[in-house]
């Protein structure tokens, strides 16, 4: 009897789901179906680079099917929504696909909407984000007339896509206004919900020091209720007025519309709640989720969905095989982190072990938690390495699923993550 | 762990301030636990978001982030803010004597 996995989504983990999960099961006996509303599948890491004309927008964008192996179907269709127990998917064709096993791979979207003034009059004028490609792209116009006064980079809430980002577009906003020769005209700041840099106290620490040497402002704490363009502003929810003049602004996140619409499945921003080590979903076994679309504790980042692709291929093997599923995801993340004028940083880590310095995958490897030309270099040639290992879904000798202590120092936790706590 | 003393009870708390054993939390702790919070006089809206707290936590494990507290306790973000000034999940969740929310990352 033929079985049939429906992948909803064929992003960063859905596509590399699919063809990894092609070569492990028999054609004859398993049917693989990706399903998505559009074939447009955009290299995310490259939007970064877009507002500072390094990139060219339409560089970064590559047909779906294209990226799924031979075997696996292809289909264009927008999601209504998921019957849990009628185990079918209901399409906005009206068409309906019954599945034994359902892997979630819709990702994350853009809200820009839930927060007051955001889409108003100055969005796309003064107010920008680089989240996506069109709003990348108008970005880089708006920079490139820009020749002076204040940028506010402001992070409106958690959880979003890539949380390192918002941080090197600072960095690069710094090398590429010095590069223009008017960096002493640009007061630059980063506007975030969290209480440093970053979550983790290790990475925040560095991280923190390096917005220090470079003169970038650090606002923390900051809940943004509104962004009124018209006046240059954002307004906190505890009445804070940061001015501006431009923004560039990471909306709030949310998971898929279809998500809502299914009975039982979602939390209250349309995450899928998951359970953190075998990427099963609390409501069903047979329902699988992986990358942006899960509520578990891990960046939302491509290199989570590529850690948990291992594991989540190997738990739906061992699910249409009648097993227990017996694979566990660490929490394992890593992300380059780009911090200008050609240097960058990596870090590396899982849901137990913070950012720290050493090196990656082994002794021998990339330097930890040290800007290095080597990080920034290896950074630009991941694009390939994405389109032509990671999406296919192939293993690389010495990147496993789970995260490596060999390479890494282990560092005490800085003086200033405790600064200010009760003990 | 540090320990504070809420209505002649020694409770177990985080670094932040946060329980550590939400049983150990009754109503009659949370003005107490208000008024250190620096929230005041409680009202009834703050006691229903309280009590909200106390329920997501334990169907779910953690509390909400402030978002999802304004899409599921009917109280919008605003007036949480109003309520609870300089971060409503952190500070009901002190006061509803859960952990601090597992938040994101």
């Amino acid at each position: 009897m033929t079985r049939r996995v429906v992948i909803l989504g064929g992003g960063t983990g859905g596509t590399l789901v699919a063809n990894r999960l092609r070569r492990m099961t028999d054609e004859a006996s398993v049917d693989i179906v990706v399903v998505d509303r559009d074939d447009r599948h955009i290299y995310q890491p490259g939007l970064l680079f877009v507002p500072f004309g390094t990139t060219r927008p339409e560089s970064l964008v590559r047909p779906r099917s294209a990226q799924l192996a031979k075997g696996v179907t292809y289909r264009l269709d927008t999601v209504d929504q998921v019957d849990l127990d009628a185990r079918t998917v209901a399409m906005s064709s009206g068409d309906r696909l019954g599945y034994d096993v359902l892997v979630i791979a819709t990702g994350a979207e853009l809200m820009p909407e839930e927060t007051e003034g955001l889409t108003g009059p100055g969005w796309l004028k003064n107010v920008f984000t680089f989240y996506s490609l069109d709003g990348a792209s108008a970005l880089a116009r708006a920079l490139d007339s820009f020749d002076g006064g204040r940028l506010a980079v402001n992070v409106v809430d958690m959880p979003i896509k890539c949380p390192v980002a918002p941080l090197e577009f600072a960095f690069l906003a710094d090398a590429y206004f010095r590069r223009r020769g008017i960096r002493d005209r640009v007061e630059l700041s980063l506007v975030t919900p969290l209480d440093g840099a970053f979550t983790k106290p290790i990475a925040s620490a560095t991280l923190g020091g390096m917005f220090e040497e470079r003169g970038i402002n650090l606002v923390t704490e900051y809940n943004t209720g509104e962004v009124d363009s018209s006046a240059g502003r954002l307004v906190s929810y505890d009445g804070r007025e940061e001015d501006f003049d431009l923004a560039v602004v990471v909306p709030v996140h949310g998971g898929s519309a279809w998500v809502g619409r299914s009975d039982g499945l979602g939390d209250p921003l349309n995450f899928v709640p998951t359970d953190e080590q075998t990427l099963q979903s609390m409501a069903r076994p047979e329902v699988f989720v992986l990358g942006d679309a899960a509520d578990v504790r891990a960046s939302k980042a491509g290199s989570v969905a590529h850690f948990e692709g291992h594991v989540l291929c190997e738990n739906v093997r061992a699910h249409l095989a009648g097993e227990a599923p017996s694979a566990r995801y660490d929490g394992h993340a890593n992300c380059f982190i780009e911090t200008g004028a050609g240097r960058a940083l990596l870090i590396d880590f899982n849901y137990e072990t913070e950012p720290m310095p050493g090196r990656y995958p082994g002794r021998i490897g990339l330097p930890l938690l040290a800007e290095s030309r080597t990080n920034h270099v290896a950074k630009r040639l991941f694009e390939q390495f994405y389109w032509h290992v990671l999406l296919p879904g192939r293993d690389v000798p010495g990147i496993g699923a789970d995260m490596p202590m060999a390479g890494k120092v282990p560092a005490p936790m800085p003086a200033s993550s405790l600064a200010g706590k009760e003990r | 762990m540090p320990t504070i003393m809420v209505d002649g009870q020694e409770i177990e708390v985080d670094e932040g301030g946060f329980f550590v054993h939400p049983d150990q939390w009754t109503e009659e702790m949370a003005p107490e636990l208000a008024r250190t919070a620096g929230v005041g006089e409680l009202n009834e809206e703050h006691r229903r978001v309280i009590k909200f707290m106390r329920e997501e936590y334990f169907a779910k494990g953690t509390g909400p982030t402030v978002r999802a507290l304004g899409l599921s306790s009917g109280v919008p973000v605003k007036r949480l803010y109003e309520l609870f000034p300089k971060g409503p999940a952190k500070l009901a969740a002190r006061i509803a004597g859960i952990p601090k929310p597992r938040g994101c990352i």
